[in-house]
């Protein structure tokens, strides 16, 4: 029985670095199956490296670890069909329309045409989207590209979904109908491994980390990590933490 | 004359879109005025009017008295410009950058430098470090630099803090009220509802549409009113039940507790023991103070 069989991600001393400069230092940490994991730090802290490393879009200059029970260092593509990716930058064809981002992206995910059918009618259903089918990506509102974005990048049912900075420059009302869909697939299963700059959206995660200077400083629940830095906000937590850098840009 | 900006009437059509629709309002001058919405509002088609780049189809627009149209020659020395997007060359270095936008405005950096002391004291230490190689952070301080050294009356400043971390944004804001100390005018825009308390004035605008212009203060006031926290272990179960009660008007997330919009006669002791009935045994309800985004949500629902 290995340790990370029970985990969705699960890694130890996760290192790389780039000639002298160490972006990402040793981090080691646990998602368990189903929570939902807010990834936070400053700009130039690790985050997107780390997140890199456990997508298999990048290999570790040292540690070893597990996404979805594939090992990040020998099953690296095997990684890219057991998760989804997703972010506020790029998720969507926006000169393709509904359902031809659908069919481009479950094909990519290697399902088969039958498993696309049924996926799509699933999904167009559930959303109440049947009549965007032929609507080009960049004419529909942004609520529904969100809700969309989300739904492409879980089409394959993957074990973990990675959303890099989801809700950036999104209405507050779109943001959190967001939130919701997040809650929903965790409910069902679904780990979340999700970045943000809204620190808000932190207090909406089972649990959070902080990265410093390549480091993890800060892990724990919202509520225990507001207790132990005698904060009233994770805002507050965050800037007590980020605060400690060392590292300038 | 007191007035730094002056919007009347502005309508700018790309095709079916209407990205601004009837807008109008003035900046005084030395203000810190902020436009605060989501993306897609218009925010940055009317800093493109503005800045001279395009015009409006209707309505018009002066800046330090100067027409955005008919002036734009002499407007465009009095302004600066930072975009949201593309304001680098991300292949020339700090000091390339910089040296070239003076030179485009003709002014000397060395007489200028008092300006963007306080924005480029921390580029000083590489300035042959290729703009592209820069952080997040520290790009968005040589944009400003570039914005500012030809000692421009007013700022135009299209999102500069999107993207940015919450401490650099912060650290952002506070050069801003610098500069502002110094007597430039600043128009900022944010996506950032939490970045409205940072200005004198705010206007929120969506879909093309000045929803409110007022104080931070101004803005928020009364809103208190029939506000409530809830907070459960359960909380996607509480909103859900929330939603479902008839005495509840709107409900949603709100960092760590949920906010609830009440109808008249919304009584939370007793709406609380009513989801305790239901299960919910450590529900809390009690008042709550509203913010910006609790004023979007209500104007925009």
């Amino acid at each position: 029985m290995h340790y990370y069989k029970d985990k969705a991600i699960s890694v130890r001393n996760l290192t790389k670095c780039f000639g002298s400069f160490i972006a990402v230092d040793h981090i080691s940490f646990d998602v368990a199956k189903g929570e939902i994991f807010g990834f936070l730090g400053a700009n130039g802290a690790g985050k997107t490296t780390a997140m890199r490393m456990l997508c298999g879009l990048s290999v570790p200059t040292a540690g070893n670890g597990h996404v979805a029970g594939c090992d990040i260092i020998t099953q690296a593509e095997a990684i890219k069909h057991r998760i989804g990716y997703m972010s506020q930058k790029f998720s969507l064809y926006s000169g393709l329309t509904v359902e031809e981002n659908i069919s481009l992206f479950s094909t990519i995910y290697g399902m088969s045409s039958k498993e696309i059918r049924e996926a799509s009618g699933r999904l167009f259903a559930e959303l109440g989207m049947e009549d965007m089918r032929r609507a080009f990506v960049k004419d529909i509102p942004v609520g529904w590209r969100q809700k969309l974005a989300f739904a492409v990048a879980t089409i394959h049912k993957p074990e973990v979904v990675f959303l890099d900075e989801p809700t950036g420059g999104v209405d507050p009302v779109t943001r959190r109908k967001f939130w919701e869909l997040i809650y929903k697939a965790s409910s069902e299963g679904m780990t979340v491994f999700v970045t943000t700059h809204y620190l808000d959206e932190a207090e909406y995660c089972n649990r959070i980390s902080i990265m410093v200077d390549g480091r993890i400083s800060a892990l724990d629940s919202p509520s225990a990590l507001k207790e132990k830095y005698h904060a009233a906000t994770i805002d507050e937590v965050f800037r007590i933490v980020a605060q400690t850098a060392q590292r300038t840009d | 004359m007191n007035t730094a900006i002056d919007i009347s009437g502005v309508t700018k059509r790309y095709g079916n879109l209407t990205a601004l629709d009837d807008v109008s309002f003035n900046v005084e001058r030395g203000e810190m005025f902020g436009l605060i919405g989501p993306d897609g509002s218009g925010k940055s088609s009317l800093y493109k009017i503005l800045a001279t780049l395009t015009s409006p189809d209707a309505g018009s627009a002066s800046v330090c008295g100067l027409d955005t149209v008919k002036d734009y020659v002499k407007l465009r020395k009095l302004i600066g410009y930072m975009p949201e997007r593309f304001s680098l060359y991300q292949d020339l270095t700090v000091s390339e950058n910089l040296h070239f936008f003076a030179s485009l405005f003709g002014v000397s950096i060395k007489d200028n430098y008092d300006i963007i002391a306080p924005v480029f004291a921390q580029l000083e230490r590489f300035p042959n470090r290729k703009a592209g190689a820069l952080s997040g952070g520290m790009k968005q301080k040589l944009a400003l630099s570039c914005a500012l050294i030809h000692r421009p009356e007013i700022l135009l400043l299209d999102e500069p803090t999107t993207g940015v971390d919450a401490v650099s944004r912060s650290e952002f804001w506070d050069m801003l009220s610098t500069l502002r100390e110094k007597g430039i005018t600043i128009l900022v825009s944010t996506s950032y509802m939490d970045e409205a308390t940072r200005c004198e004035r705010i206007a929120l605008i969506d879909k093309g549409k000045i929803l409110k212009i007022n104080t931070p203060e101004g803005l928020v006031a009364g809103l208190d009113e029939n506000l409530y926290n809830a907070s459960a272990t359960r909380m996607f179960e509480l909103l859900t039940k929330l939603r479902q009660l008839p005495e509840v008007d709107d409900c949603y997330t709100f960092g760590a507790t949920l906010h609830v919009v009440g109808k008249n006669g919304f009584n939370p002791s007793s709406v609380r023991d009513k989801l305790r009935l239901e299960g919910l045994h450590d529900v809390e309800v009690y008042p709550a103070k509203g913010d910006i985004e609790d004023l979007f949500i209500k104007l925009t629902r």
